[in-house]
């Protein structure tokens, strides 16, 4: 026997108890929310020991299934121990009154600078289809183009096809696809949402030049007032936004690595993207029931519009926040 | 060679955890792809059989808001939520992942990433998938450092192989073993009894007589003295 291996049997017939031991308690730390205070103290005296003795394994026997075993006992007590406080409503009201506004306030120029985008494309759109009427075509169906010429709109039999129920599921979740997909593909440096931006303004802008040249805009602008102002400003706004952010942490990271930037920017984008897409929901709701509703004159649709849109704004300028601040405290 | 992460620890030593490439996370993704599949296709089947009173596809004039809610809206919300629902409940894991013995964990502290977190990876699914079968999820996990895709990439987060800490061992490595013939040759001697019945002669006679000798023990000719001889070393 060599003195190694004595002094290796006596530290392993010292310590194996503690190891068994700490390996059972990890069950109970694991799950559930909370786990009695004398557990997490145990757990917390017991981190350093197992540290100290998966050092001493991984030095000695780099690949015994003992300093597996402690490996997964010390990885495993590092988690629980080190997991973050859960507090998720909390989080979701911050969400609303400050981080949403903050972020807008850190994106103000990329905002300007997609909405520029998106305005100069719809009237690039509008121009084009203006001076050639046959590149209508190029934005909408045939089967639209027909019922134009007849002076009818896609969206007049709209309840008639679908229940509004149906209608607004369908409607917002095809917006939060594309809100999502304007967002995500700033990955590509920026390109992928600049190209999204500037395809769907040129789509808007030749659409509504189609329409004005048969006499039914106006009623093409009646059927998107109700929900329009926020639809575009979350998906053409704020998600080519974030996208653009993105592209710009990658191509411009700064101090920071590349993936340090892009994760910042991720993470402060995407907080503003949850609060718009609830916002989405409101829109897509208004879509399947007011829009195509006949019996809302354009007033109505209007005020429910901008007044929906003013929400929309004093939510992301953070006067929420300011206002849940202001109240005073209970007790 | 294995791919690890190490994750800085307030006790000066680092937590490490093996990353899951490419085979793993797959392998995973194909059983997750399943479960959530054939569960959206028994909802719809089974919601049809029980709404329409019979299995056959509606035409689009028939498919009312009670069909589409009751039917539709949830076997694709089975199969498109199935991913983010699940990985926020079970904390970073799915049952795939379970099963494949793989774990989500925030590249920074080697937690369960937050919901945040979970919900951005789910997000970037959009490009991963890109342009069909996620070959840019797949080509960028085979050519990042640690594996990733470019969801995780956004999120922070990483898959690693979970194996849950086993006592077993432990339960029958004795301290007189360990002194005899040193951790690593016990934990050897122990792991070659168990594997006895499944090794053929030949090969286990080899491996006896070769941990026999770094013991200083000579080898006994036949069979049954070897595994005894084997045993009575590390008990």
């Amino acid at each position: 026997m060599s003195g190694q291996n004595v002094a290796g049997a006596k530290w392993f017939e010292q310590r194996v108890a503690e190891w068994r031991s700490a390996g059972a308690r990890l069950r109970g730390l694991e799950h559930g929310k909370s786990a009695p205070a004398a557990s997490v103290l145990e757990a917390v005296r017991t981190y350093p020991e197992i540290a100290r003795d998966l050092a001493i394994a991984r030095r000695a026997a780099p690949n015994a299934a003992l300093t597996k075993y402690l490996e997964g006992v010390y990885r495993e007590l590092h988690r629980s121990l080190f997991r973050p406080p859960v507090a998720f409503w909390r989080s979701v009201l911050r969400l609303f009154t400050h981080d949403a506004a903050a972020a807008v306030r850190e994106l103000r120029w990329q905002i300007v600078a997609v909405v520029s985008l998106f305005v100069v494309s719809i009237g690039a759109g509008a121009w084009l289809v203006s001076a050639y009427p046959e590149l209508a075509s190029l934005f909408a169906s045939e089967q639209m183009i027909d019922g134009v010429q007849r002076g009818e709109l896609w969206t007049d039999n709209l309840l008639n096809v679908f229940p509004s129920s149906l209608l607004s599921v369908r409607i917002f979740t095809n917006n939060i696809v594309v809100a999502l997909f304007a967002a995500a593909l700033g990955v590509l440096y920026g390109l992928g949402t600049f190209y999204i931006i500037a395809m769907n303004g040129l789509s808007i802008g030749g659409v509504f030049a189609f329409t004005a040249q048969h006499g039914v805009a106006g009623r093409l602008f009646q059927f998107t007032a109700a929900h329009g102002f926020v639809e575009l400003s979350v998906i053409f706004g704020i998600a080519g936004a974030v996208g653009l952010s993105l592209g710009e942490a990658l191509a411009r990271p700064g101090e920071l690595t590349r993936a340090a930037a892009f994760q910042r920017a991720v993470a402060r984008g995407f907080k503003l993207m949850v609060v718009c897409l609830t916002f989405l929901v409101g829109a897509g709701v208004l879509e399947g029931f007011v829009s195509p509703n006949a019996r809302f004159p354009l007033s109505a649709r209007l005020a429910i519009g901008l007044g929906y849109f003013a929400f929309f704004l004093l939510v992301l300028s953070g006067a929420l926040g300011r206002f849940t601040r202001a109240r005073p405290a209970r007790g | 060679m294995e791919s690890i992460v190490r994750i800085p620890s307030v006790t000066g030593v680092d937590v490490e955890l093996k990353i899951a490439g490419p085979g793993g996370r797959s392998y995973a993704f194909v059983i997750d792809w399943h479960i959530r599949f054939l569960a959206a296709a028994a909802w719809f089947i089974g919601g049809t059989i029980a709404y329409v009173g019979g299995l056959r596809l509606l035409p689009a004039d028939e498919v009312g808001s009670g069909y589409t809610f009751i039917v539709v809206v949830p076997a694709a919300a089975i199969y498109f939520l199935y991913h983010p629902v699940l990985e926020v409940l079970l904390r970073g894991q799915t049952p795939g992942k379970r099963m494949a013995g793989v774990r989500l964990v925030a590249l920074a502290d080697g937690g369960a990433p937050g919901i945040g977190a979970l919900l951005v990876r789910n997000v970037f699914r959009l490009v991963d998938s890109l342009p069909s079968l996620y070959a840019v999820g797949l080509l960028t996990t085979m050519v990042t450092k640690n594996a990733v895709r470019i969801g995780d990439i956004a999120a922070g987060t990483v898959l690693v192989y979970d194996e849950p800490p086993s006592s077993q061992l432990l339960d029958r490595l004795s301290g007189s073993a360990v002194a005899r013939l040193g951790l690593e040759q016990a934990q050897l001697v122990r792991e070659l009894l168990d594997r006895w019945p499944q090794l053929g002669a030949d090969a286990r006679r080899k491996l006896a007589t070769d941990l026999l000798a770094r013991a200083s023990v000579a080898p006994p000719g036949d069979d049954t003295a070897l595994r005894a001889k084997l045993e009575e070393l590390v008990a």
